[in-house]
């Protein structure tokens, strides 16, 4: 069941991607583009997670934790340099 | 022990996480793309993506501690991390957006201080 399931599930993530990637391309304003990139890293989190469920391999958590913390760093970055001038003061 | 000796309600549970999981994200991003201003587009992708991933990543926990026979933290990690940090961003990107004066759409009744 959970076999059959996973390509639908897949499908749905990656109806979910393209929509992130059309509001990083038409986003009136930076901010915009930030956000679509934070959500387009957690949609990317979701399908690694599905990968490793599909093929049974129980290792690919590591790139969905490194993915995780490096989008959320690179967000805050981001917001920092926009609010700032500066990353690191 | 493999896929084929799963019991029928655990099966049952993870599929329900996983398809709840995938509907949640998409509705998600269905409000990151349509939605009027940055403020209201804020909404979509912090708080229901966030959810719909999280659904993913218990259905995730729940298949891999089957399988390995036993519990599998690793995912609870990257959930309670996901869930830490969605706020912090969140706050952070609204208040760049303050910041920068980025105007809300007209029917919103107080808009962004304007000083």
């Amino acid at each position: 069941m959970i076999a059959t399931v996973i390509p639908f599930v897949t499908g749905l993530f990656c109806i979910a991607v393209l929509l992130n990637l059309y509001r990083l391309a038409v986003g009136p304003d930076i901010v915009d583009r930030i956000l679509a990139l934070d959500t387009l890293m957690i949609n990317s989190i979701a399908l690694i997670v599905l990968a490793d469920i599909q093929m049974s391999l129980g290792i690919l958590f590591e790139a969905a934790l490194l993915i995780a913390l490096m989008g959320f760093v690179a967000t805050v970055a981001m917001t920092k340099y926009l609010l700032r001038g500066d990353v690191i003061e | 022990m493999s896929e084929s000796e799963m019991p029928l309600f655990l099966e049952l549970i993870i599929t329900l996480f996983l398809i709840a999981g995938a509907i949640i994200a998409l509705i998600g991003s269905i409000g990151l793309a349509r939605l009027e201003d940055v403020y209201m587009r804020l909404h979509g992708p912090t708080k229901a993506s966030t959810l719909g991933v999280g659904c993913v990543l218990i259905a995730s926990l729940l298949y891999f501690s089957f399988l390995k026979g036993g519990l599998s933290v690793q995912e609870a990690l990257i959930t309670l991390f996901l869930f830490v940090t969605a706020p912090v961003s969140a706050h952070m990107m609204a208040k760049a957006a303050l910041h920068r004066k980025l105007k809300c759409c007209d029917q919103t009744r107080t808009g962004p201080p304007n000083e």
